[in-house]
């Protein structure tokens, strides 16, 4: 089990904060792929994801990093802090 | 050393008077305050939402660098989430160096950080509805100028 964190418009897009999800996918893009697969707000989220950033266990990674050990992922826009 | 990550409002002025107590003798202390701006004034407001957790410890990391790679006494940063109001202050970063330059650079390296590589997003808030704040291109540029 991961948990997977949504935030801003990828957040309001596929409905909700967080999710507990049962996987077996090896790297981010795996995930993204079986998470995409399930329902189209999921889809509608992940279309592009050049548009998007991904932190595991709150470091900024890349999508084809392995999910291995990992405890939790986050999807998110690039950041606009400041 | 000190970042805070609140929802409350500060004020940058109290908070510049107590940072530069604790930084006495640097030589140097330079501040930058982010205000919420609303130059076509049709914003009524700006929230702004976070990753709690990655937010505190990306924040610490760049800080750390900042000390590394220049010769500070003090650093600070204070960033806001939730609801905001239009010209209330965002966030706002403080340096205190022996040496002017030194203080300037960490102030403009921390402020380039913070916009594009701590987990925060903005949205605005207007009469007509609300969208997310996109990235600018000249942020990530901004970046590259500190690349060794």
């Amino acid at each position: 089990m991961i948990d997977v964190l949504y935030f801003a418009w990828v957040r309001e897009r596929i409905g909700l904060p967080k999710e507990r999800v049962e996987t077996s996918a090896s790297t981010v893009a795996d995930l993204v792929a079986e998470l995409s697969a399930r329902e189209e707000r999921y889809a509608a989220a992940f279309a592009d994801i050049s548009a998007l950033r991904v932190a595991l266990d709150q470091e900024l990674s890349s999508f084809d990093a392995p999910l291995a050990g990992v405890r939790e992922v986050a999807f998110f826009p690039p950041m606009t802090g400041g | 050393m000190s970042v805070r990550v609140q929802p409350e409002p500060f004020d940058a002025g109290a908070e510049l008077t107590a940072f530069s107590a604790i930084a006495s003798g640097a030589g140097a202390i330079v501040s930058f305050t982010g205000v919420v701006r609303d130059t076509e004034a049709r914003l009524s407001a700006m929230e702004i939402e976070h990753y709690p957790g990655m937010t505190e410890s990306a924040i610490a990391k760049i800080v750390a660098e900042a000390r590394d790679r220049w010769s500070l006494t003090e650093a600070m940063v204070i960033h806001r989430h939730g609801r905001l109001a239009v010209a209330e202050p965002i966030m706002m970063v403080a340096t205190a160096s022996p040496h002017r330059a030194d203080a300037f650079a960490a102030a403009e390296f921390l402020m380039d950080y913070l916009k594009s590589r701590a987990p925060f997003w903005k949205k605005e808030i207007a009469a007509d509805g609300a969208s997310w704040v996109a990235a600018k291109d000249e942020d990530e540029d901004a970046l590259a100028r500190w690349q060794p």
